[in-house]
C-alpha cells in the first residue's frame, strides 16, 4: 500500500522532476563547466578546449565588464529605494480609512501590472518625449529647452525608473496584505498612549511589516541586478547615452549572442549569480537587526 | 486605581474616535482627491496613448493644438470651408469668429452662428489662432492592423499563450497533487528544492539551455516556449499545492474507502474544490505568456512569421516612430486583451499575488 502510494507520488511529480533535471540541474552544472572551457556555439566549427581559469582572469581584466557592473550597481542603488518605498507609500494611502472606494483604487493601481512592458515603455516615452505632455508642462513654467530625458546621461535613470513604474502593482498588493495583517489592537493601544499618525506609522506599522519590506528588498536586489529588458528594447542594448545603459546583463547577452562566446557569457552569468547570492546572504544576515517576525524567531 | 485609569483610558478612546469621526468628512475628501490625482498621473501614459492613437497626424505638429484629439474648426461660407479663429476681446477673453477674408492689415470676420453678419477686423490674420473642435479618427488602427501583420501576430500570441497555459495548468496540478496528498520518501526535501529553484536567476541557466535547444534544432520554432510549460514550474505548483493543503483530508478518505485510487480522488474530489486556484493560475500564466518578451526575443528572432505581439510591437514602433499615431495604436492593440482579461478576472489575480507573493 505505502509502496504503491510512493510510486503514484513519484509518477505525479515526475513532470517537475524531468524539468528540474533538464532546465535546472543540467544547465547549472553545464554553465559552471563552461566557464573553464573555450567553447564555440554552433556545429560547424565545434570546439571545446579546457582553459582552466582563463575566462575568470579575463573577467577581472575586462574594463567593459567592470564598467557594466558599475552601471548596474549605480542603477540598483537608485531603483531600490523607489521600488521599495513608492509601493509602500501607495499601499499606506490605499489602506487609509479616509479613502473613499478603496477597492476601486486598489484594482486601478494593480491594473498596469498586466500591461506588456513594451507597451509601458512606449506609453511613458510618449509622456516624457520631446513633444510630450511633460515637456509641454515644463515649458509652461518658462524653461526654454525642455530636456530630452533618454538622451541625457543624468536623466536616463529616472526615465528608466518611470518606464518600469507600471510594474509596482504586485509589490503594492503584497504590502497591502501585510498591512491588513497588523492587529488593530496595537493601534488602539497606541491611541490610548496618545500616539498620532506619524508615531503609529513609525512605531507600529513599519516594524510590523518589516518582513514584507525585507521580502521586497530581496526580490528587488535580484531583479535590478538582472535588469535587461527595458534597456534592450529602448536602444537595442547599444548603451546610449554615453554608455549609461550598458548594464551587466546587456553585456552578458552581447558576449553570448553577438560575439558568440558562450563560455565567457557563462562566466559573466556566474559572476552575477555569485554577487546576487552574496548580497542576499548579507541581507539575510542583517535580518536579525531590523526584521520583526510576530510569530517568533525564524 | 486601575479602575479609574481604565475609565479615563476608555474616555480618551471614545473622545478620539469621536474627533476622528468629526474631521473625517473633510479628510475623506482630501485623501480621496489626492489619491484620485495620483491615480490619474499613474495612468497618464495610457490616456496619452489613446489620445495620440486617434489623432490626425497634422494635429501633432500644429502649433497651439490641444492635447485631446481635435481638428481645426471650420465653417462653410458661400460653399467654401473657412477657418474659425479666436479673436482677442478687450476683456482678455477670446471669441470664435469665421475668417471669411484674410488680410494683412484688416480681415473680414463673420459670426459662426450667422455668417451673413460680418465685421471688418483690424490687424493681421496671421496673429489669430485657430479654434479646434474634438475629432477622432480610427484610420491609424486600420493601417496598423495591416502594416503590423496584426492578425498573424495576434494568432501566434494567442496560440502560444493557450498551449502554454494548458501545459502549465495540467502539469502543475499533477505535481501539486503529488506534493499535497501522496506520501513518498524525500517529499519534504524535494519540495524545499523546488521552492529554492524560484531564487535561481535565469541568466545562470540561459546559455546551456539555449545551446540545448539549438542542438535539438528547436531554435526558430515555438518548442522552446511550449515544451517547458508541460514540465511544471515552481511558482504555480507552490500556489496550487498551498491551496490543496486547505482541502480537508476526510473528503479523500471517504473516496478512498469507496475504493477510489489517486486518479479518481484528484478528478472527483480535489479538482472540483480547487477551481479558484486553477482559474488564478490560468489567467496568471496566460497574461505572463502574453507579456513574455525574452523567450520570443531569443528563440524567434529571425522568424517574423512566428513572432508574438510584444516583439512585433517593439520592431514596429522602431520602424514607424516618425509616423505619430502608429506606434500608439499598435500599443493599444497589444495591451487591450490583457487589460480586458484583468478586469474580468481581477479577484483571482489579486488573490494569486497575495498567496505566491511573487511576480513571475
Amino acid at each position: 500500500m505505502e509502496r504503491r502510494e510512493a510510486q503514484w507520488g513519484f509518477l505525479f511529480i515526475s513532470p517537475w522532476i524531468i524539468g528540474l533535471a533538464v532546465f535546472y540541474a543540467f544547465p547549472i552544472v553545464a554553465s559552471l563547466l563552461l566557464t573553464f572551457f573555450d567553447a564555440s556555439l554552433t556545429g560547424a566549427e565545434r570546439n571545446f578546449t579546457f582553459i582552466g581559469l582563463d575566462n575568470w582572469i579575463r573577467f577581472f581584466n575586462d574594463p567593459m565588464a567592470w564598467k557594466a557592473l558599475g552601471v548596474t550597481v549605480r542603477f540598483t542603488l537608485l531603483v531600490l529605494p523607489v521600488g521599495i518605498f513608492v509601493p509602500l507609500a501607495v499601499a499606506l494611502v490605499l489602506n487609509s480609512k479616509a479613502l473613499v472606494a478603496p477597492g476601486l483604487f486598489r484594482v486601478l493601481w494593480f491594473l498596469p501590472y498586466v500591461i506588456p512592458f513594451v507597451a509601458g515603455i512606449i506609453g511613458w516615452l510618449g509622456v516624457i518625449g520631446q513633444n510630450g505632455p511633460l515637456n509641454t508642462l515644463i515649458e509652461l513654467f518658462g524653461v526654454q529647452d525642455a530636456p530630452l530625458w533618454t538622451n541625457d546621461p543624468g536623466l536616463i535613470y529616472p526615465a528608466l525608473v518611470l518606464m518600469g513604474i507600471w510594474g509596482i502593482g504586485s509589490a503594492i498588493v503584497v504590502y497591502l496584505s501585510g498591512l491588513g495583517g497588523v492587529p488593530t489592537e496595537l493601534y488602539e493601544a497606541a491611541m490610548v498612549d496618545g500616539a498620532g499618525w506619524w508615531a503609529s506609522l513609525r512605531h507600529i506599522t513599519l516594524p510590523m511589516i518589516t518582513p514584507v519590506i525585507f521580502y521586497n528588498l530581496i526580490l528587488g536586489v535580484a531583479g535590478s541586478l538582472q535588469y535587461f529588458l527595458v534597456p534592450q528594447v529602448l536602444n537595442g542594448g547599444n548603451g546610449s547615452p554615453e554608455g549609461s545603459t550598458l548594464f551587466f546583463n546587456i553585456y552578458l547577452f552581447k558576449s553570448f549572442f553577438t560575439y558568440q562566446d558562450p563560455s565567457y557569457g557563462a562566466t559573466l552569468a556566474w559572476v552575477l549569480f555569485l554577487i546576487t547570492l552574496g548580497l542576499s546572504l548579507i541581507l539575510f544576515g542583517t535580518q536579525k537587526r531590523w526584521v520583526y517576525y510576530a510569530g517568533g524567531d525564524r | 486605581m486601575s479602575a479609574a485609569q481604565e475609565l479615563s483610558a476608555e474616555a480618551i478612546v471614545a473622545e478620539r474616535t469621536e474627533s476622528r469621526r468629526r474631521i473625517s468628512a473633510r479628510r475623506r475628501i482630501l485623501v480621496t482627491l489626492a489619491v484620485a490625482t495620483l491615480t490619474f498621473l499613474f495612468f497618464a501614459p495610457l490616456f496619452n496613448l489613446a489620445a495620440t492613437s486617434v489623432k490626425d497626424p497634422d494635429q501633432v505638429y500644429a502649433a497651439g493644438a490641444p492635447l485631446y484629439p481635435a481638428r481645426p474648426k471650420q465653417v462653410e461660407v458661400d460653399g467654401k470651408d473657412r477657418p474659425v479663429v479666436l479673436v482677442p476681446q478687450a476683456d482678455g477673453t477670446f471669441m470664435e469668429m469665421v475668417l471669411v477674408k484674410p488680410g494683412r492689415q484688416e480681415s473680414v470676420l463673420a459670426d459662426p452662428t450667422d455668417v451673413s453678419k460680418t465685421i471688418v477686423w483690424q490687424g493681421s490674420w496671421r496673429t489669430l489662432e485657430n479654434a479646434w473642435e474634438f475629432s477622432a479618427t480610427l484610420n491609424n488602427y486600420g493601417e496598423v492592423w495591416r502594416l503590423l501583420d496584426y492578425p498573424r501576430l495576434l494568432m501566434n500570441t494567442i496560440l502560444i499563450a493557450v498551449i502554454g497555459t494548458i501545459g502549465t495548468v495540467v502539469s502543475c496540478v499533477l505535481v501539486a497533487y503529488g506534493f499535497a496528498r501522496l506520501r513518498f520518501p524525500g517529499r519534504g526535501k524535494l519540495f524545499q528544492v523546488m521552492v529554492a529553484t524560484i531564487f535561481i536567476p535565469g541568466t545562470v541557466t540561459l546559455i546551456p539551455t539555449y545551446m540545448l535547444f539549438l542542438n535539438l534544432g528547436w531554435v526558430n520554432t515555438w518548442l522552446p516556449l511550449l515544451v517547458p510549460t508541460f514540465l511544471a514550474n515552481a511558482f504555480d505548483v507552490f500556489l496550487i499545492r498551498q491551496y490543496m493543503m486547505t482541502i480537508p483530508r476526510e473528503h479523500d478518505e471517504a473516496a478512498q474507502i469507496e475504493g477510489a485510487g489517486p486518479w479518481q480522488i484528484l478528478r472527483d474530489v480535489i479538482i472540483p474544490q480547487s477551481w479558484p486556484v486553477i482559474i488564478a493560475v490560468t489567467v496568471f500564466h496566460f497574461v505572463y505568456s502574453w507579456n513574455d518578451y525574452f523567450g520570443p526575443l531569443i528563440y524567434l528572432s529571425t522568424k517574423p512569421e512566428l513572432q508574438t505581439l510584444g516583439i512585433g510591437l517593439s520592431r514596429f514602433s522602431d520602424q514607424y516612430n516618425a509616423r505619430v499615431g502608429f506606434p500608439e495604436a499598435a500599443t493599444i492593440m497589444t495591451l487591450a486583451i490583457p487589460v480586458v482579461l484583468f478586469i474580468l478576472f481581477q479577484r483571482y489575480f489579486v488573490r494569486g499575488v497575495v498567496v505566491t507573493g511573487v511576480d513571475k
